[in-house]
């Protein structure tokens, strides 16, 4: 149920960005989303075609770009990228490490037709 | 002529929901009561925590809670209203969280001016809650022996997005299998600063340090 909330916020971001621009029509909403926020699954694809379906949003499509933990070691200063799940520094193996990446839940831009 | 334009939007998706939090906040701030958002998995002790606290701090603070739950069962909500504290129940309408609007009308329904603190129970979910700020001075994460030692790994967000870190049932300790250390690395990986508090509601064990630090939270608000 989570999905449809996110996707009704999407919604009114995009329509607030293209009435602003005046534009027409919305075609693509990208989204860039850290793989250490809460999980979206495809059912944001499913709710989107329904509740965009009479707004200028109709028939956009929508863009997920996932973005792997990144992580900071603050013992050792190496960089890592997570593939799965947390893992300490896979150099020193420390636990003291920050989060530099991965946490983000946004819509990042959007592409409009203006009518002359 | 109709052309095609970029714009560059940056926006956080759940920013709409962020800005009644920050109202709700005021709204309580204003009013004097200090709110905990109460968050766990089904089942690893939230009601039985809040029973708790107010059996040890309700001669100090007038205490109201609010339950949050997906269906109309008032399970929960009777149990404290039997206690004779003002209760109030949010179905969520199968929604697997609670969010700033939803407490919004909890809060509508109080009498804030009488009360010193207010407990949010969160729908049992470690997913969802993290995401929808409520506007309460502290998140507070119930988590549970018997749940396993792999939860932060799990479920990041929930443990980036706290405050404070309950570990429920540590009377269970000798029963099954769950691996502190391993535990502990993957909340001070997420959340360096966590306080965390081991406790057993049942035995009671480990609520004096929480007391203490609900004492001293209270304090800092009263003066923030």
């Amino acid at each position: 149920m989570h999905e449809l909330t996110v996707t009704e916020s999407i919604l009114a971001i995009a329509l607030e960005h293209a009435q602003k621009a005046k534009a027409s029509r919305v075609t693509e909403i990208n989204l860039l989303i850290g793989n250490l926020s809460s999980i979206i699954d495809d059912s944001i694809s499913f709710y989107w075609e329904i509740i965009s379906k009479d707004t200028i949003c109709a028939q956009s499509t929508l863009h997920f770009t996932r973005i792997p933990g990144h992580l900071q070691c603050n013992n050792c200063a190496n960089e890592y990228d997570l593939v799965d799940e947390l893992i300490p520094c896979p150099k020193c193996n420390s636990s003291n490490v920050t989060i530099l990446r991965g946490n983000e839940f946004r819509v990042d831009s959007i592409e409009v037709i203006q009518d002359e | 002529m109709s052309q095609t334009i970029h714009i560059n939007v940056i926006e956080n998706i759940l920013g709409a929901n962020d800005q009644i939090a920050i109202k709700n906040a005021s709204l309580l701030k204003a009013n004097g009561v200090m709110t905990f958002n109460i968050m766990a998995s089904p089942g690893a002790g939230k009601t039985s925590f809040i029973l708790k606290i107010i059996e040890k701090l309700s001669d100090k603070y007038r205490i109201g809670v609010i339950e949050g739950d997906t269906s109309a069962a008032t399970i929960d909500a009777d149990k404290i209203s039997k206690l004779g504290l003002p209760a109030v129940q949010i179905n969520t309408g199968g929604d697997c969280h609670l969010d700033a609007n939803m407490l919004r009308s909890g809060l509508d329904n109080l009498d804030l001016k009488s009360l010193d603190l207010v407990l949010v129970e969160n729908v049992g979910n470690l997913v969802c809650p993290a995401a929808f700020k409520l506007g309460t001075y502290k998140n507070i994460l119930v988590a549970s022996i018997p749940e396993g030692d792999d939860k932060p790994y799990k479920y990041p967000a929930m443990y980036s997005a706290v405050d404070a870190l309950i570990i429920n049932k540590i009377d269970l300790l000798p029963y099954v299998p769950f691996n502190m250390d391993y535990f502990i690395s993957g909340v001070k990986m997420l959340n360096p600063d966590l306080v965390s508090f081991p406790i057993s509601c049942k035995t009671g064990e480990g609520m004096d340090e929480w007391v203490k630090w609900v004492t001293s939270v209270h304090v800092d608000f009263r003066s923030s």
